[in-house]
């Protein structure tokens, strides 16, 4: 187990101004400090590992342009345990006087970090946890994310079931926030252009026992089922969808992260489904080409949507500090650059919505010989609609 | 609800009671037996599944695969039950709850080391890949039938083994009375190591039938341990009938609240464990 509440480790990077033509100014000799709050352990720990590689790898990319600053980074395990969540974060903005606050990948963690960093002086951002609320209701200057909205990858959906003559439709997935918000966000778009949701099935969270309700869904008979599943959950529901021979009758659609880290475990089975989401590992651009391959170069493995997410959070934080010329210390200054940033991101270039929500490509992908493959652009820098934010 | 999907709802419930049985009756006869409360049990399962995925990988056969999966488990439980569970047998519940905590910790971050965090799938074995028409579009995959008939199987052959073989004898007989066997010679500790391997297999074979049809991710073991529990508690704890039983009922409690009553189904297996405790406090077949 790892050791809880402890600071796993302190890393520094950064290269020494010397040589590097910024001799006339003075390094600031504090690092800037980046605490880390991801899952590295538990059923989340691979979408941990990933997403704080990919930020490292930003950071070390940029380190010649950060005005002489290096980056301590302070790792802190959440477990992805949202209990834990408030007691980290008061930590690491009290005890480590953290700059930046990089996490979480849950939900559940985020709201409890927000509640303790909401108008503090450090900056949180979110590099996955999808929850509307963060950059909604609980929206705050200091609060960014680099991923998505749960409203985001989900509403594109409906309109694409639509044009593929899809009527009638059974949304799915877990009762719980992210699942429950990204079927409003379907059936949002869906229902507005006509379509019908025949039977909204909700199970209770983590159960993966699916048989019950696939019996159900083969009776009933829709034109087409929209999912939401994740993770180990989302491999069992393709291969049991498959198993029960309702993959080549009733085509299954669903956001992104039904097919996302999965793909090798749901086999065959995931042939065929199509999903929306901002990213697509085998997405057409330099950007994506260089950063897949640096990636494997450095980490030995494959880099994924997180670890793509995590690299943007990285590329966001260096162009603030480069803008800033190294001085963060006006968190005035500091919000404004990063809100203005335009990150050049693997998955195409996006912006800062008001809300601090990027506002960003999301892509139709067909899964084919066990890939995402894009199909077309199914919505073009696509802004969350930040329902009850009042910046 | 029409008559047919009664059916398939009814089949979908035997098929998930019978894959509880055999994780719950490893649970229910070592508690039975050794008065040892196992919280590690999960684990195995775990284990289990995940050495089904690795040697499918380095094999490519599931039967042999499965196979040594099981040597591999009965190993695991020999050493952990002569080096550690050993320790507890003098010592009160909590002691036991504290080690066998500990032990799934252990078990999870070896899991973490060895296999990574991804979660992985094992193919269905060819054989076995096909799927029989069953009503309107629904199939019902080869597999899940073969699981349940193994599942079975297996529960004849405890049946038969308990009741009826010498070492079924001295199980019975150390679970009513365990002084009485070591006063009358037998080497108690001995069949103690036995039983503790073969509850260690019987979850892990459980956890390798299942890889096939579950994803195999961290923490499949604590998950499937509660439900196992519930079982336990119906059935009565020790009583491996209890568990079949108890199984069977959770099995189909869980199907039908999932179908009929959506937005309760998550506790309706504890509300009818609470009823059940109601009426008969011990479970249904304590010893």
């Amino acid at each position: 187990m790892n050791k809880k509440n402890k600071i796993v480790k302190k890393v520094l990077v950064g290269i020494s101004v010397m040589g590097l033509g910024f001799g006339a100014m003075a390094a600031d000799p504090n690092p800037i400090k980046v605490g880390v709050m991801l899952p590295f352990s538990g059923v989340y720990g691979g979408l941990g590992d990933a997403t704080r590689n990919g930020l490292k790898m930003a950071l070390q990319e940029h380190a010649g342009e950060l005005y002489g600053r290096q980056i301590e980074f302070i790792e802190m395990d959440t477990e992805a345990q949202p209990s834990r969540a408030p007691e980290i974060a008061n930590s690491l903005l009290n005890k480590e006087r953290a700059d930046f606050i990089v996490g979480p990948v849950h939900s559940g963690v985020a709201m409890g970090m927000i509640k303790v960093l909401k108008d503090k002086n450090t900056i949180m951002i979110i590099p996955n946890a999808g929850i509307d609320a963060a950059t909604g209701p609980l929206c705050a200057p200091n609060i960014f994310r680099t991923s998505f909205s749960s409203w985001q990858p989900s509403y594109p959906m409906g309109k694409i079931a639509l044009e593929q003559g899809f009527k009638k439709v059974i949304t799915m997935s877990w009762n719980y926030g992210f699942g429950k918000e990204s079927l409003a966000a379907f059936e949002e778009s869906f229902e507005s252009g006509g379509g019908e949701i025949v039977k909204k099935i909700l199970v209770p969270f983590p159960k993966t026992e699916f048989q019950s309700y696939l019996s159900e869904i083969g009776t009933i008979q829709p034109d087409a089922v929209f999912v939401f599943f994740a993770g180990g959950g989302a491999v069992k529901f393709v291969k049991d969808y498959d198993a029960m021979g309702l993959k080549s009758k009733i085509p299954l659609l669903g956001a992104g992260f039904l097919t996302e880290g999965t793909l090798e475990a749901q086999g065959v089975s995931a042939e065929g489904i199509q999903t929306t989401l901002h990213y697509a590992d085998p997405l057409d651009n330099p950007e994506n080409q260089r950063f897949r391959r640096d990636y494997q170069t450095n980490f030995g493995k494959p880099s994924d949507l997180y670890a793509v997410q995590g690299y943007d959070t990285g590329l966001m934080i260096a162009s603030a500090v480069k803008a800033l010329k190294g001085d963060i210390s006006d968190q005035g200054a500091l919000i404004k650059a990063l809100e203005t940033t335009e990150v050049i991101s693997p998955r195409g270039a996006f912006t800062f919505s008001k809300a601090h929500n990027p506002i960003q490509n999301i892509y139709l992908r067909r899964v084919e010989n066990g890939e995402n493959q894009v199909i077309k652009l199914a919505a073009s820098a696509l802004e969350d609609p930040a329902r009850g934010c009042k910046m | 609800m029409d008559s047919t999907l009664f059916i398939v709802q009814l089949i979908n419930g035997i098929q998930y009671g019978l894959v509880l049985f055999l994780i719950a009756s490893g649970l229910t006869l070592v508690f039975g037996v050794m008065g040892i409360l196992n919280l590690a049990h999960g684990s195995m399962y775990m284990v289990g599944a995940y050495l089904a995925w690795y040697f499918v990988q380095h094999t490519g056969s599931f039967a042999l695969s499965a196979f040594i999966s099981a040597v591999i488990a009965l190993c695991i439980g020999v050493v952990v039950e002569r080096t550690l569970i050993r320790q507890l047998y003098r010592r009160n519940h909590l002691d036991q709850v504290l080690l066998t905590i500990g032990m799934i910790f252990v078990f999870n971050a070896l899991q973490s080391l060895l296999w990574g965090n991804d979660p992985l799938g094992v193919e269905v074995p060819e054989a076995l890949a096909a799927s029989i028409p069953l009503t309107g579009i629904i199939e019902y995959p080869v597999y899940r039938i073969f699981v349940a008939v193994f599942c079975i199987v297996v529960a004849a052959a405890m049946y038969y083994v308990i009741n009826k073989t010498r070492l079924g004898m001295l199980i019975r007989a150390g679970e009513s009375n365990r002084e009485m066997v070591e006063c009358l010679g037998v080497d108690i500790s001995r069949l103690y190591t036995i039983v503790f391997a073969i509850g260690v297999m019987l979850a892990a074979v459980a956890g390798v039938v299942a890889a096939p049809i579950s994803s195999i991710v961290p923490g499949m073991g604590e998950h499937i341990l509660i439900s196992c529990f519930v079982v336990v508690v119906i059935g009565g704890m020790g009583s491996i009938k209890g568990a079949f039983v108890g199984a069977l009922l959770v099995g189909l409690v869980d199907t039908f609240a999932s179908v009929l009553v959506p937005e309760l189904s998550s506790m309706m297996i504890y509300v009818f464990m609470a009823f059940v405790l109601l009426l008969k406090p011990q479970g249904l077949f304590s010893s």
